[in-house]
């Protein structure tokens, strides 16, 4: 069951994809420690942890990409998840800083001893320990999901209604980190971390092995997001963004299916945070800002969305984007930004990685007909896909349409 | 008819949307495996009454039972559709980008819930049952290709071929001949008539000549309540009827 649950995840496609992290994991980190410096195969350190950053951003598209490219809810609040799986891990390394902070206190954060705060929250307590932490990064953005995505769905609310609800979500979150009595640094938020697993987290090796991670992250969420999409249930998702009353009237419960899909995915977007913290060196409230999560549907978008592999190639674009155009004009970035999305809803309403898999279609399609124009047995296959398909569907079709007459014979569905 | 032999039982029910009542006391007996034709002018609260039935409109009062026993009032669409009836809309609604194989995948009886659907491998039986509706529904030929590039007449016959994967003991064909070709429209009624062999249908249709191809019991709805039951010839010899439908 589990053997054929993972078996689908791969393809061509997704073996592309697959190769090129593998060899990103194990480059970047080797020709950043192995290389002398001054070679021109040796990776700066910057560059890991940039790079390491990218694919936190990488995993956090994956995970609205799950839920809008496939299930078709539009969720503009998911750097609450990200920015709460952050703050998790930010907790485990400010309980690790210990008697080095400013002030020495063995058991409480900087910010609590400047606060005149007597002893750690409730709520602190367990954050010294990663597996605890660990635990927190997962069960807490899904925790919060959970209950929001259990009266959203179950309510029936949907579409623009619920986007609306998701950018609330995190702007409520944003204000309420803002407060110094929540006890999670406030405005500052939490900085200032020495190690990681006894790591010192400046260290070129602790760096380039948090780049690794993050590559090992993406990796194994992409591969169950492909084996979750590919399966019958994601033929439901699809069918719940496409028909949403249909698919309740086959018998679906679909609140259940979104609920599961919307769960998972804000799991996913908690990994990312907690990868992203120690990487940039701080969290504070400013992630949860509403922005955010709009810049990822961008993201998202101009990969293509409902293709998992364009979340992730428009997160590194984008973003490889901004740092370019911030360093050189930084004036104009947020206007790059708003164009490049208008760019892509005029031009590749697809995306990239949906634009180029159709023209690819289109192409061996007429390849074909060309062939059968000129006498070979082979009819010419499905028409070009229509606008509402996913562009991975018509590469799960092997099946060459076989004449009427098959019969009862069973024909293999994939 | 009683209720405890019938199939489908409707009595007193009574919807209003704001004041305005789409149905209005409507008592409805189907008994199993019968094939009932229901019509009536714009307005008259078919769409509704197939509504109530599935679960998507509460009614404010009156009693709907399925098979005797089951109150439908509680029920919501997904468990409605579970205890067995299936509906077909009066747009052709099936899913536009999964191939047509995929749409009678997904309409296939199974368990339907998400865990059952992430570890579900299609087997063998499956397969020749789906291969069995393409067959019935004449899109063998089609099964690769996505449901939006069907024509419409042909996604009317997915949707048929979807509501008999659901192998539903009950069900409710809404227009399943609008927008077809004379020759489809016969076709379909043919196509009716067979699944009326091992199922109970009730089909909403205006047109006349359909309904009287299929032969069936006909029950006349006007401003939501039955106005006449009966044959076709019986229920157009009515005054009221033709009152109803020619205006006065």
């Amino acid at each position: 069951m589990m053997t054929s649950f993972l078996f689908r995840a791969l393809d061509a496609r997704a073996g592309i994809f697959l190769a090129i992290m593998a060899a990103a994991i194990i480059l970047v980190p080797a020709a950043n420690l192995l290389a002398p410096e001054g070679s021109a195969f040796h990776v700066p350190n910057y560059a890991v942890t940039l790079m390491g950053k990218y694919l936190t951003y990488a995993l956090l598209a994956l995970a609205v990409d799950l839920v809008w490219g496939y299930c078709g809810i539009l969720s503009l609040g998911h750097a609450a998840f990200f920015a709460l799986g952050g703050y998790a891990m930010g907790m485990y390394l400010m309980r690790q800083i210990g008697t080095r902070g400013v002030y020495g206190d063995p058991n409480l954060p900087d910010f609590m001893v400047f606060l005149n705060w007597q002893e750690l929250p409730w709520y602190w307590y367990g954050f010294d320990m990663f597996w605890f932490a660990a635990l927190m990064v997962l069960l807490v953005p899904g925790f919060l999901a959970f209950v929001f995505g259990w009266f959203a769905f179950r309510s029936r609310v949907t579409g623009v209604y619920l986007s609306i609800i998701t950018q609330a979500l995190t702007y409520a979150l944003l204000l309420a980190f803002f407060r110094n009595d929540m006890g999670f640094g406030g405005n500052n938020g939490l900085t200032d971390f020495k190690d990681i697993l006894g790591f010192d987290i400046q260290a070129d090796t602790t760096r380039a092995g948090l780049f690794a991670a993050s590559g090992v992250a993406l990796v194994l969420c992409f591969i169950i997001c492909r084996a979750l999409t590919r399966s019958k249930l994601g033929k439901v998702l699809v069918a719940v963004r496409d028909a949403e009353s249909r698919t309740r009237f086959l018998g679906y419960r679909v609140e259940h299916y979104k609920l599961f899909v919307w769960t998972l995915s804000a799991m996913m977007a908690g990994i990312a945070g907690a990868l992203y913290v120690p990487q940039v060196g701080i969290i504070n409230p400013g992630e949860f800002a509403p922005a955010n999560s709009i810049e990822v549907v961008i993201w998202v978008a101009v990969g293509g969305r409902g293709t998992l592999v364009g979340a992730v190639l428009g997160a590194v674009l984008v973003n490889f984007a901004k740092t370019w155009f911030t360093g050189a004009l930084p004036d104009i970035w947020l206007f790059a930004l708003g164009g490049l999305f208008v760019f892509v809803t005029l031009f590749l309403p697809k995306g990239i990685v949906g634009t180029v898999s159709q023209g690819w279609t289109a192409l061996r399609q007429r390849k074909v007909s060309a062939a059968y124009e000129a006498g070979s047995d082979v009819p010419p296959g499905a028409p070009p896909q229509s606008p509402g398909a996913t562009a991975n569907v018509s590469a799960t079709k092997p099946n060459p349409t076989p004449s009427a007459s098959a019969g009862a014979e069973p024909q293999p569905a994939e | 008819m009683a209720r405890a032999t019938s199939l489908l039982y409707l009595d007193g029910v009574s919807v209003s949307f704001d004041g305005f009542k789409a149905l209005n006391e409507l008592s409805l007996t189907i008994a199993p495996g019968e094939m009932r034709a229901i019509i009536g002018p714009n307005g008259a609260g078919k769409t509704t009454m197939m509504d109530v039935i599935t679960g998507k409109t509460r009614p404010d009062s009156g009693e709907v039972f399925f098979d005797g026993t089951i109150d439908l009032t509680g029920e919501d669409e997904a468990s409605i559709a579970e205890l067995g009836i299936g509906r077909k809309f009066q747009k052709p609604t099936v899913f536009e980008s999964h191939t047509v194989w995929d749409n009678l995948e997904l309409a296939l009886k199974a368990p339907r819930g998400p865990f059952a659907t992430l570890f579900h491998v299609i087997t063998g039986g499956e397969k020749k049952r789906i291969e069995y509706l393409l067959e019935l529904i004449r899109l063998g030929g089609k099964r690769s290709e996505l449901a939006a590039n069907l024509s419409h007449g042909q996604k009317q016959w997915l949707e048929i071929g979807m509501l008999l994967a659901q192998d539903p003991k009950l069900l409710l064909v809404d227009e399943p001949a609008a927008g077809m070709t004379d020759a489809e429209t016969a076709e379909t009624a043919e196509l009716l008539k067979d699944i009326a062999n091992d199922h109970s249908v009730v089909v909403v249709e205006h047109d006349m000549v359909f309904v009287r191809s299929l032969g069936v019991k006909v029950t006349v709805l006007h401003e939501g309540s039955v106005l006449a039951e009966g044959s076709l010839d019986h229920v157009s010899a009515n005054d009221r009827v033709v009152e109803v439908y020619l205006g006065r």
